[in-house]
C-alpha cells in the first residue's frame, strides 16, 4: 500500500459514560474501496462521525491527503472532498433530482439559479451512475435505489475523493445491489476511495479491498480482503467462534393449517392508484412451520403480512385460521384471532422509542396485565420483562431502561418478546434480523425455531437469502405481487430461488 | 458480543437528572429571588394567592397535558372557556332573560349549581369530541382544527351573550371559586390540585394512561399494537373540553361572572407551563408533576414581575420567550440523548 489518501490515528472518544473509542485507526489507500466492520456498538458510526465532522474527537489526528485536517462542520468536510451516505437519506423529497444534487451549491449568479446548467451538470452526473431519469423529478417518485444513485450524484458533484457509504445495501433489491456495485467499482477505477460499512459480509468479500474490523470501540485488525474470508471476519468482529450462521434446525412434521390466505388481491397503492399490489395471493402454514417468503423489495412480500394483519385493507379474497374464515379490518381483529406481526421497520413501526424496555415490552398485552381491565400491574409487567430477558437473553440494565438506549439485536428482541407474551397462533415477522449484528441475528433464528417448536405457525419474510433458507422450511416465493413458486427447504438453493423470485411468471 | 450501548448500568449522567428536575430547580431558585426582592412575597397570603390565580391555567395544563403527549395541541381553549362559561352562567341564571339581575332576587330564579357546571362541562367535551373526530376522521392537523375551533367558540360565545357579560349568581354556585376553606386555602386550589392527582394516577397507573404515552410516542407501533389510536387521539380533546367546561365553571364562580371576551390568550399561557413543565411537543414523554411544576413556575413568575411592577406587556414577552427557551431546552436534551 502506498501513501494512504485518509489516516485517522489515535481517534479516541467519549461520551457521558460511554468510552465509544478508544485510540483507533484507520487507513485507506487512493482508489480503495475498504470496508469498515464490526457488529452494532463496535464504534463504526461514531468513527464515521468524526471523519464527517458532525462531531469532534477528543484525541487523535485525521490527516487527508497528506495534510492533517480537523472539521468543524459536515461542511468543513465536504470542502476536502469527504462525502457522507448516510443509512437514512438526506434527500428533499418535495425537490427535483437537481436542486437535491445541487442544493446550497445552485450553479448561476449571487441571486437566480441557471436551472438549465443545473439541470445539464445533473444529468451527466445521473448518466454516469446510470440513473435515466429527467432531473426534473422530484425526488419523491424515485424507488429507494434511485434516490441513493441520487445521494452518490450529490457526493460526486461535490468533486469528493472518499465517499463513506453507511449500510447502502440494506434496503435494495438483490440486482439493485449488483447495479449498485457497478457504480462503486467505476468510482474505484476513477482513484475516488470508499468506506462501505455493511452488515452483509458476503458483501464485503464480494467488493472490497481492503478491511478494518472494530470491536467494542477498539481496533482489532485491518488487512487486505482477499487474504481473509467470511469466518475469519467473523471471528474478529466478535471476538469468537461462530459456525451457527447458516444453521438449519432439524426436519419437522408439521401441524394442522393455522392460517390459509386464500385469492387476496389488492389494487391501487399510495403512489400509484391503478397499481397491482397483490394479485390472486395463496399460501397456507401450519403448526409448528416456519414458512418462508421471498422475493424482491416491491415484490409485495410486506404487503400481503400487512393484509393478513388488517394493518392494511384488501380487495378480494379471505384468511382461514384454523378453518374458519374471519374478517379482519385491523390490527386488534388479527390480534384477537391469535396473529402477531413483527413489522420490518423496527423504528417507525414497532418500537416506542422514548418509552421505558416494560412499557414496550407490555404494549400488546395490556388487557392481560391490568387489574380490572384499568390499571397495569407494574409487578405483573416486570415479571414479564424478567421472564423474556432471560428467554431472549436481552441485554439491558433493567425494565425502566429507555428502549432507544438498546443495541438494535436488543431492540427486535424487545419487539418479539411483545408479541409472544401474546401466545399468538401465528406469528409473522418481517425481515427479523435487519440492521443487527449477528450475534444477535443467530439468537433470533433460534428464536423462531423454539416458537416453531412450541406451535406456533411462523411467517418469516427476509431480503436475504441465506437467512430465508436457514430459517424456513418452506419457501413460498413472490413476484409483482403475484406468488410465483414454492419449494422445501431441502429443495432449496439460492439460485433456485432467485431464479423463482425474479423470472416472469415462472410457476 | 458486547455492545456499549447496552451497558448503561453505571452511567450516571449528570445532564439527564438536570434536566428531569431543571423546572423545580428553576422554581425554587425563582422564588428565592423573588423573595429577596421583596419579603412579603413568602407570606401564606401571597402564596395561596397565587396558586388561586394559577388553579384555572392548571385544570387547563392538566388537558393539555394529555393533549401534547400525543403531539397534538389545542389552541381553542380560551374560546372554549369563555363559551363554556357562558352557558354555565346562563343556566344559573335560568336563561338570559334575567342575566344582570343581581342580588336577593336573583337567586329565587336560579338553577342550582351542578346544573350550571355540568352544562359548562358538557359544552366543553361536546366541543371536544367534535375538534378530535375532525382531527381523526377528516385527517386535518389539530394545528389547524383548533385554531378553527378558536375562532368558531369565540364567534359562538359573543353570539350566545350577544356581546354583553352575565353576572351574579347564587351563594352555592359562587362558593366554588371564591371560599376559603379554614379560612385560608381558596377552593379552586383544591380543585385544582385534587384533578391533578386523578390525572396523574389515570397517566402513570391506567391502560388508558399507557396508551396515550404509546399514540403520543409513535402512533404507527401504537397502531400494529392493537392500540385503537383514533379513539385514544379523540380522547384526549375530549378530556382537553372537559377541563374547559370545569375551568369555566371555576373561573365564573371566582368573578361572580361570566363574559364572551374570557380567556383570551390563556392557551399561550397554558401551553408555556405544560412545555415549562417537560412535556415534549414532540408527544410521548411528560408528567402531570411536571405541568404542575411548570404551572406553578410561570404562576410565581407573573405574581412576582406584578409585585416588582413590571408592567403587563413585558409579561407578555416573557411569557413567549419562554416557550422558545423550553422548547430549546427540551430539543437539546434529546439530541444529547441521541449521541450520548
Amino acid at each position: 500500500m502506498n501513501e494512504p489518501l485518509l489516516r485517522m490515528a489515535g481517534i479516541s472518544k467519549s461520551f457521558p459514560g460511554v468510552q465509544a473509542l478508544s485510540d483507533v485507526t484507520l487507513a485507506v489507500a487512493p482508489g480503495e474501496i475498504h470496508a469498515l466492520l464490526g457488529e452494532n456498538g463496535a464504534g463504526k458510526s461514531t468513527l464515521l462521525k468524526i471523519l464527517a465532522g458532525a462531531q469532534p474527537p477528543d484525541e487523535g489526528t485525521i490527516t487527508f491527503a497528506g495534510e492533517a485536517v480537523t472539521f468543524e462542520s459536515p461542511h468543513a468536510a465536504q470542502l476536502k472532498g469527504i462525502v457522507t451516505i448516510y443509512q437514512e437519506f438526506t434527500l428533499a423529497p418535495n425537490m427535483t433530482i437537481c436542486e437535491n444534487v445541487f442544493i446550497g451549491r445552485e450553479p448561476g449568479s449571487r441571486l437566480f439559479v441557471n436551472w438549465r446548467r443545473m439541470a445539464e451538470e445533473t444529468r451527466a452526473l445521473t448518466r454516469r451512475l446510470g440513473l435515466d431519469a429527467d432531473p426534473m423529478t422530484m425526488v419523491r417518485e424515485l424507488s429507494v435505489a434511485e434516490q441513493q444513485l441520487v445521494e452518490i450524484a450529490r457526493a460526486l458533484s461535490m468533486k469528493s475523493r472518499l465517499i463513506v457509504m453507511d449500510e447502502p445495501t440494506s434496503a435494495l433489491s438483490q440486482a439493485e445491489v449488483e447495479k449498485l456495485f457497478r457504480i462503486v467499482r467505476d468510482l474505484r477505477a476513477e482513484g475516488i476511495s470508499i468506506i462501505f460499512v455493511t452488515h452483509r459480509l458476503e458483501e464485503v468479500i464480494e467488493i472490497c479491498d481492503g478491511y478494518t474490523v472494530l470491536r467494542d470501540g477498539r481496533f482489532v485488525a485491518t488487512g487486505r480482503v482477499a487474504d481473509t474470508d467470511v469466518d475469519g471476519i467473523i471471528r474478529m468482529m466478535v471476538g469468537r467462534e461462530v459456525n451457527a450462521l447458516f444453521h438449519h434446525r432439524e426436519d419437522v412434521t408439521a401441524g394442522e393449517v393455522a392460517l390459509a390466505v386464500e385469492g387476496i388481491s389488492r389494487r391501487g397503492s399510495s403512489k400509484d392508484p391503478s397499481a397491482t399490489v397483490l394479485a390472486d395471493v395463496s399460501f397456507a402454514v401450519r403448526r409448528g412451520e416456519i414458512l418462508g417468503i421471498a422475493g424482491l423489495v416491491g415484490a409485495g412480500r410486506t404487503e400481503v403480512a400487512r393484509a393478513i394483519f388488517g394493518a392494511d385493507p384488501f380487495d378480494s379474497g379471505r384468511i382461514v385460521i384454523e378453518g374458519q374464515p374471519v374478517r379482519i379490518t385491523s390490527p386488534q381483529a388479527a390480534i384477537r384471532h391469535g396473529i402477531g406481526l413483527v413489522p420490518e421497520d423496527r423504528k417507525q413501526q414497532a418500537l416506542f422509542l422514548s418509552l421505558a424496555i416494560r412499557m414496550n415490552l407490555s404494549m400488546a398485552s395490556l388487557d392481560r396485565l391490568s387489574r380490572w381491565g384499568l390499571f397495569v400491574s407494574e409487578a405483573r409487567e416486570n415479571a414479564l420483562v424478567e421472564e423474556y430477558r432471560k428467554a431472549l437473553s436481552i441485554r439491558m440494565a433493567g425494565p425502566e431502561q429507555i428502549v432507544a438506549n438498546l443495541s438494535g439485536g436488543n431492540q427486535q428482541k424487545v419487539v418479539l418478546a411483545r408479541w409472544l407474551a401474546l401466545q399468538p397462533k401465528v406469528l409473522i415477522v418481517d425481515e427479523p434480523t435487519r440492521g443487527i449484528d449477528i450475534g444477535a441475528k443467530v439468537d433470533v433464528h433460534n428464536l423462531l425455531f423454539e416458537m416453531a417448536r412450541s406451535g406456533i405457525a411462523v411467517i418469516a419474510i427476509s431480503s436475504e437469502l441465506p437467512e430465508v433458507l436457514a430459517v424456513s422450511d418452506r419457501i413460498v416465493t413472490m413476484r409483482e405481487g403475484r406468488v410465483t413458486g414454492e419449494i422445501a427447504r431441502n429443495d432449496a438453493t439460492e439460485e433456485k430461488l432467485m431464479a423463482m423470485m425474479t423470472l416472469a411468471r415462472a410457476a | 458480543m458486547t455492545d456499549t450501548t447496552a451497558t448503561g448500568r453505571n452511567q450516571v449522567d449528570a445532564f439527564a437528572i438536570f434536566a428531569r428536575f431543571a423546572p423545580l430547580i428553576f422554581l425554587v431558585v425563582l422564588m428565592a429571588v423573588f423573595w429577596a426582592l421583596n419579603p412579603r412575597f413568602v407570606l401564606p397570603l401571597n402564596l395561596f394567592n397565587i396558586m388561586l390565580q394559577v388553579s384555572i391555567y392548571g385544570l387547563l395544563a392538566i388537558g393539555m397535558t394529555f393533549v401534547i403527549l400525543t403531539a397534538g395541541i389545542d389552541l381553542s381553549i380560551g374560546s372554549l372557556l369563555a363559551m363554556s362559561g357562558l352557558v354555565a352562567a346562563a343556566v344559573s341564571k335560568g336563561g338570559l332573560s334575567n342575566r344582570f339581575t343581581v342580588g336577593e332576587g336573583a337567586d329565587a330564579m336560579s338553577n342550582p349549581w351542578y346544573l350550571a357546571a355540568l352544562a359548562a362541562i358538557g359544552v366543553g367535551v361536546v366541543a371536544g369530541f367534535l375538534q378530535g373526530t375532525a382531527i381523526t376522521r377528516l385527517k386535518v392537523p389539530p394545528f389547524v382544527v383548533t385554531l378553527g375551533g378558536m375562532s368558531v367558540f369565540r364567534g359562538a360565545a359573543l353570539l350566545f351573550a350577544d356581546g354583553g357579560p352575565i353576572s351574579g349568581f347564587d351563594r352555592d354556585f359562587v362558593w366554588w371559586g371564591q371560599a376559603r376553606i379554614g379560612g385560608q386555602v381558596p377552593v379552586p386550589v383544591i380543585i385544582f390540585l385534587v384533578f391533578a392527582v386523578l390525572a396523574h394516577i389515570v397517566l402513570r397507573y391506567t391502560r388508558y394512561g399507557r396508551q396515550v404515552y404509546a399514540v403520543g410516542g409513535n402512533p404507527e407501533a401504537a397502531r400494529l399494537s392493537g392500540l385503537n389510536v383514533r379513539a385514544v387521539t379523540t380522547s384526549v380533546y375530549v378530556i382537553m373540553g372537559f377541563f374547559c367546561g370545569l375551568g369555566a365553571f371555576v373561573l365564573s364562580a371566582r368573578l361572580n361572572s361570566a363574559e364572551a371576551i374570557a380567556g383570551m390568550g390563556y392557551e399561550l399561557t397554558v401551553i408555556a407551563s405544560v412545555v415549562i413543565g417537560g412535556t415534549s411537543l414532540f408527544g410521548g414523554s411528560g408528567t402531570i408533576f411536571g405541568t404542575v411544576v411548570g404551572t406553578i413556575l410561570i404562576g410565581v413568575l407573573l405574581n412576582g414581575l406584578q409585585l416588582n411592577n413590571v408592567s403587563s406587556y413585558v409579561q407578555q414577552i416573557i411569557i413567549g420567550l419562554i416557550i422558545v427557551l423550553a422548547v430549546a431546552f427540551d430539543t437539546f436534551a434529546k439530541s444529547r440523548r441521541r449521541t450520548g
